[in-house]
């Protein structure tokens, strides 16, 4: 094991990245910081103004509404998303032409640019030209998209639609790192399907699904472009997540201070998610 | 174990696919068809959409610029990450997890909290409008990613590689270009592919940082967007457009796709 005294090698290793994470990372949040304790009028002159608008968003109904329907979206995403794609990936054949062409296929949705995926579902919601509309009609249903039920559906359908095969791709990596002789043994001892599963494959699933759930999480909480195309945060507040808040606030209202807030309560919200899943993710065994 | 058609993955894929059929058909009709009545495959197809997309140069470019910051960002952040991830791997230093920590607390931010300080810091240093600016902006996201991709792909490589180099008589540089790059070139591209992604679907920063001479597609087609049912057939087609980097980037990278992940720690 190569001490501490090497600090400094591994330091002139680290640098350039450290160099970039400083101007795209850090001095950024250190501009977020500053608008969050000072008021502003065009950006010209900042007047300090110490906690004002932290106990301004911290009070405010309309955040914690937007904090809640970020919260549930990104809860319900998951719980879509993760166990379809274990399912996909457990039920995925091991090899050949079949798994490549599906794997690609699959993949399409991941590289989806943003932007094209909010412009295809909300075409697909249009009345006699989109697809998901006519099928529903053609079921008796009507796509009623001034119902908020319906639209929470539609947008939980697109986020599965655009990242649950992360999630199938993930796990069905992680599956074929399991030697078969684990299969043959739990077949010996007379292992049901349920039983290969939770003993076998779940605990070499751990890992990446740790993985899975902090990235679809966190994409999912903040997700934006999608859809506000769809819904522009209608029917009236109902699809008004956090993202759309901060938008809104900094960039359309120019509300710098109320806007910096906004982001910083959530910078440590990342912060301690992200503590919470590395004590999880770098157990000693795998950091060793 | 038993052979027969994997019938769950089969739907769940053609059920990703319907959307995507669907899609290149809008791109193919008109917009009187499209409003018209619902069809499967497009009556009169047209190619006029296509035809304008590669004539007029207000949407080709769009895809163009899209692509330069996006190549850009892979650059930036495959060349940083790769001795940052051998940092993380080989040496052992005060402050080491926290700083694992803190790469992996940016890759979890949301593009929506940076914005402001982006376009502010673009105009303070000239760069507005400009590949460069999003390349950085996104590099927030990116390089912990690529860092921690590569640390897993580093680490699956025995230390007595790097050793065994140094007893050979090998110096640094020669260990680090001739025996770990090949060593982990798999992780390489699977951390390319990954940054990619991730910089080609967003949007929010990218139309941010732009005015005109760098507007990715998505800024394009915003703009041109308007009523969407009135311009549903132009913007399908310029959607289709938009897929194809992205499929041509899934097919060179199929076989890597499940067996480059599950060598990182991404699995």
């Amino acid at each position: 094991m190569i001490s501490a005294s090497n600090g400094h090698v591994a330091l002139a290793f680290l640098a350039p990245a450290l160099l970039v994470m400083l101007v795209s990372g850090i001095v950024p949040i250190g501009f977020v910081a500053f608008y969050a304790v000072h008021d502003t009028f065009a950006g010209n002159d900042f007047i300090f103004v110490g906690s004002q608008w932290f106990e301004q968003v911290l009070t405010s109904r309309q955040f914690y509404a937007a904090l809640a329907k970020s919260m549930g979206f990104a809860a319900l995403a998951l719980a879509v998303q993760i166990p379809l794609g274990i399912y996909i990936a457990i039920r995925m054949p091991a090899a050949g032409t079949l798994a490549s062409v599906l794997i690609v296929l699959m993949a399409i949705p991941l590289l989806t640019p943003t932007i094209v995926v909010g412009y295809l579902w909300k075409a697909m919601t249009l009345p006699k030209a989109g697809i998901l509309f006519e099928s529903l009609q053609g079921l008796g249903l009507t796509l009623d998209m001034n119902n908020p039920v319906i639209v929470w559906l539609v947008l939980l359908l697109m986020d599965a639609w655009h990242w649950t095969s992360l999630v199938v791709l993930l796990s069905y990596a992680a599956l074929r790192a399991i030697p078969e002789d684990y299969y043959r043994a739990a077949s010996i001892d007379g292992a049901g399907k349920w039983a290969v599963f939770r003993f076998v494959q779940l605990p070499k699933l751990r890992l990446v699904l740790l993985i899975a759930v902090l990235l679809r999480f966190m994409d999912s909480f903040m997700i934006y472009t999608e859809t506000y195309v769809i819904t522009r945060g209608g029917p009236g507040v109902s699809t008004t997540f956090l993202s759309h808040e901060l938008v809104q606030t900094a960039l359309i209202q120019f509300d710098l201070g109320e806007g910096g807030a906004i982001s910083l309560i959530y910078f440590v919200f990342v912060a301690i998610v992200s503590w919470l899943f590395f004590q999880f993710i770098v157990p000693k065994e795998v950091r060793a | 174990m038993t052979r027969r058609l994997p019938l769950a993955p089969v739907v769940y894929v053609l059920l990703l696919m319907t959307p995507v059929y669907w899609l290149i058909t809008m791109s193919l009709k008109t917009n009187g068809e499209i409003m018209g009545r619902f069809t499967f495959i497009p009556q009169e197809p047209t190619i006029s959409n296509f035809a304008l997309l590669f004539s007029d140069s207000a949407w080709y470019i769009g895809y163009v610029n899209a692509l330069i910051y996006v190549l850009i960002n892979v650059l930036i952040s495959v060349i940083v990450a790769v001795p940052a991830a051998y940092a993380l791997s080989r040496y052992r230093f005060p402050g080491h997890r926290q700083l694992f920590f803190g790469f992996l607390m940016f890759r979890m931010m949301a593009p929506a909290i940076l914005l402001v300080p982006f376009v502010q810091l673009a105009s303070d240093l000239n760069i507005f409008d400009t590949h460069i600016a999003v390349a950085i902006a996104h590099c927030f996201f990116n390089v912990p990613l690529a860092i921690w991709i590569l640390e897993g792909f580093i680490s699956t490589v025995p230390r007595e590689l790097d050793e065994s180099a140094s007893i050979d008589g090998f110096g640094f540089g020669r260990f680090f270009f001739r025996l770990l790059l090949p060593q982990i070139a798999p992780g390489i591209a699977v951390t390319a592919f990954f940054c990619f992604m991730f910089s080609w679907v967003e949007f929010l920063l990218a139309n941010a940082l732009t005015a005109v001479d760098a507007k990715p597609i998505g800024g394009v087609m915003t703009r041109a967007g308007g009523v969407l049912s009135a311009n549903i057939s132009m913007l399908s087609a310029a959607s289709v457009i938009g897929l194809i980097p992205g499929i041509i980037l899934i097919i060179f990278m199929r076989k890597h796709l499940a067996r480059g992940f599950s060598m990182g720690r991404v699995v």
